[in-house]
């Protein structure tokens, strides 16, 4: 008990100050998403066409500052970013949340039950880690038509194989572990030993991969809507606002790099507490 | 070799196999392939002629069996627009991606390669998590991003580059930067790691020992060692690089495959992006026999290993 509570000490002050400043800023990008209509000062997609393309910083007539200036049809480029961040994240989290248990599932039964389930399922993740994933993304998208819950499905569908792979190598080598032939003999079904004992002891290497497959979807959610395949317009989302604001990008540069930088503030935050966690996880591959 | 060969080329075989299965299978998602090729508001008997023209009136396994029988004769279909065969759309149009990709390949390999060098000799030092950082912020920008960025600096306040379309070498450094970018973190993490391993090999000692220096042993033993990994990864990424060309090449006005499959989505020239993405594929399917066969070559292991 003493030395857990020691550990767990240590482990509180060993916490690089580089991660707790990403975890801030991950903290802040999920508030504000989570509570955009409260903290945006102004509804994101009311235009003002008298005042398109101003600076950061203007302030109008009525006395209202906008910080991060407006677009091309005059509207509140801060309030557009902060509800911008609520399409990035939720579109990864749910497309992160799909491919890691369709993933995990498949990659948990071909190592259970071998046999064909095995070749089936491993044969069709080389083929489906065969074609580029954003270029199927992109046809796939192309062919359904946009919207948020087939963006989702699409990224979600597209992106489990890697966690096939995972799930299948660590599962094969739980398998043999004493533990899990007691609960076989035990009488215990199939789903019964893989989701209560083997997901458990194989969850930490699962985790670590969706970690940098959670900022990979930030990255083809804002990629596709640049393309203009992912989130429409005029819902805002961090790719279609630089979309909208690339033709401006010389008179009117704020419209392209706010939402770029948080882009790329949010991804580089989850890509550095990712490479953390898997260092913390897997002590191995800090040496490597 | 020959058996680890062969099974390797059956298996990339299945694996083109099974691309062109998933690419049929996407084509049909939306229920009728017909509503896919023809302009939006196109008349009853339009839509009804091309159905019998392409087939799609005939049930699907029958459908499934012309098409690979299709594919395998080389008969990609003719563009619904420009009523052309597509594959010589794209054709025309792969030389502008290979040019894009061998710069942004060169451009990942030339600065990455000695940066995960460098992190891997000065392990530890301030110098590696300065490089580390380089890496992160090279795998975490968006290539619109840092495409855009490059523009607004170098075409737009500069003046230096030319910010789009094709005007000979100079137009192709700015696109080449952007697409590199990500894979120049790719190979700095696997150069990173190869140089590592190498390390801690008893050779690196016996060498030290015998009074080379540091610098000796890395530039003469470690590097050629380290290399295989690194070159494999060359291979693959060469895949990821054509499929990254999407994005690069709408943000750059650059006339390649990946730009004509935004052009072919938008006139809904379905046939053309179905020939990109079987393209790209077989490039993808392609690279990584080679480089499994290149490692193969290298180093014995593998072949009895995998045979």
């Amino acid at each position: 008990m003493r030395a857990l509570a020691l550990q767990g000490v240590r482990g509180v002050r060993t916490i690089p100050a580089g991660i707790l400043l990403v975890a801030v800023i991950l903290s802040v990008i999920a508030a504000a998403a989570l509570l955009a209509p409260l903290v945006a000062p102004a509804d994101p997609s009311r235009q003002a066409l008298l005042a398109r393309l101003r600076p950061p910083g203007f302030a109008n007539a009525a006395g209202q500052t906008f910080w991060f200036g407006t677009d091309d049809l005059g509207r509140d480029l801060l309030s557009r970013v902060i509800h911008g961040a609520r399409a990035s994240l939720l579109v990864a989290l749910l497309s992160v949340s799909v491919s890691l248990t369709v993933g995990s599932m498949l990659g948990m039964l071909a190592a259970w039950f071998r046999g064909w389930v095995e070749v089936a399922i491993m044969r069709f993740v080389d083929i489906m880690l065969s074609i580029p994933a954003i270029l199927l993304a992109v046809l796939t998208v192309a062919v359904l038509g946009p919207g948020f819950v087939k963006l989702v499905l699409v990224l979600g569908l597209t992106r489990w194989p890697r966690y096939t792979r995972v799930a299948y190598a660590q599962t094969l080598q739980v398998a043999s572990l004493p533990f899990i032939k007691a609960a076989e003999i035990g009488g215990a079904g199939a789903g019964r030993i893989l989701l209560r004992h083997v997901l458990p002891n194989i969850a930490g290497p699962l985790l670590v991969v969706a970690t940098a497959e959670f900022g990979l979807m930030i990255l083809f959610e804002a990629g596709l809507s640049f393309l203009g395949l992912g989130i429409q317009p005029p819902q805002p989302s961090w790719g279609s606002i630089m979309s909208a604001g690339r033709q401006y990008v010389e008179r009117a540069w704020w419209i392209t790099v706010f939402p770029g930088a948080c882009l790329f503030l949010l991804v580089f935050s989850v890509n550095v507490l990712g490479d953390w966690l898997r260092d913390r996880l897997d002590p191995r591959s800090r040496s490597r | 070799m020959a058996r680890f060969a062969a099974w390797r080329l059956l298996q990339a075989g299945i694996a083109v196999f099974g691309v062109m299965t998933i690419v049929f299978v996407i084509m049909r998602f939306s229920g009728d392939p017909t509503l896919l090729l023809v302009p939006e508001g196109a008349s009853r008997e339009h839509v009804d002629a091309l159905r019998r023209e392409l087939g799609f009136d005939r049930p699907v396994i029958v459908q499934y069996g012309a098409y690979l029988a299709d594919l395998l004769r080389l008969d990609f279909g003719n563009s619904v627009v420009q009523r052309v065969p597509a594959v010589d759309i794209v054709a025309g149009r792969i030389p502008y991606t290979l040019m894009l990709a061998g710069g942004a390949l060169l451009i990942a390999f030339g600065v990455g390669v000695p940066v995960g060098v460098a992190m891997a000799v000065w392990r530890g030092r301030a110098a590696e998590r300065l490089l580390a950082a380089f890496v992160l912020v090279g795998q975490s920008m968006p290539t619109f991003l840092s495409g855009i960025l490059l523009i607004l600096v170098f075409g737009v306040l500069l003046g230096w580059l030319p910010t789009s379309g094709t005007g000979g070498l100079s137009s192709l450094v700015l696109p080449s930067v952007a697409l590199g970018a990500v894979s120049m973190s790719t190979f700095a993490r696997m150069a990173r790691i190869a140089v590592v391993d190498e390390l801690g090999k008893d050779y690196v000692r016996a060498g030290r020992a015998r009074g080379l220096s540091a610098g000796a042993v890395v530039m003469r033993h470690v590097l050629r060692n380290a290399a295989i990994p690194v070159v494999t990864i060359a291979a693959l990424e060469v895949g990821n690089l054509l499929a990254g060309a999407v994005i690069v090449e709408t943000v750059f006005a650059w006339p390649g495959i990946g730009q004509l499959a935004i052009q072919s989505i938008q006139s809904r020239d379905f046939l053309v992006v179905q020939v990109i993405v079987l393209f790209v594929s077989l490039v993808y399917v392609l690279m990584s026999l080679l480089a499994d066969l290149a490692y193969a070559v290298l180093d014995p292991r593998i072949r009895l290993h995998g045979a």
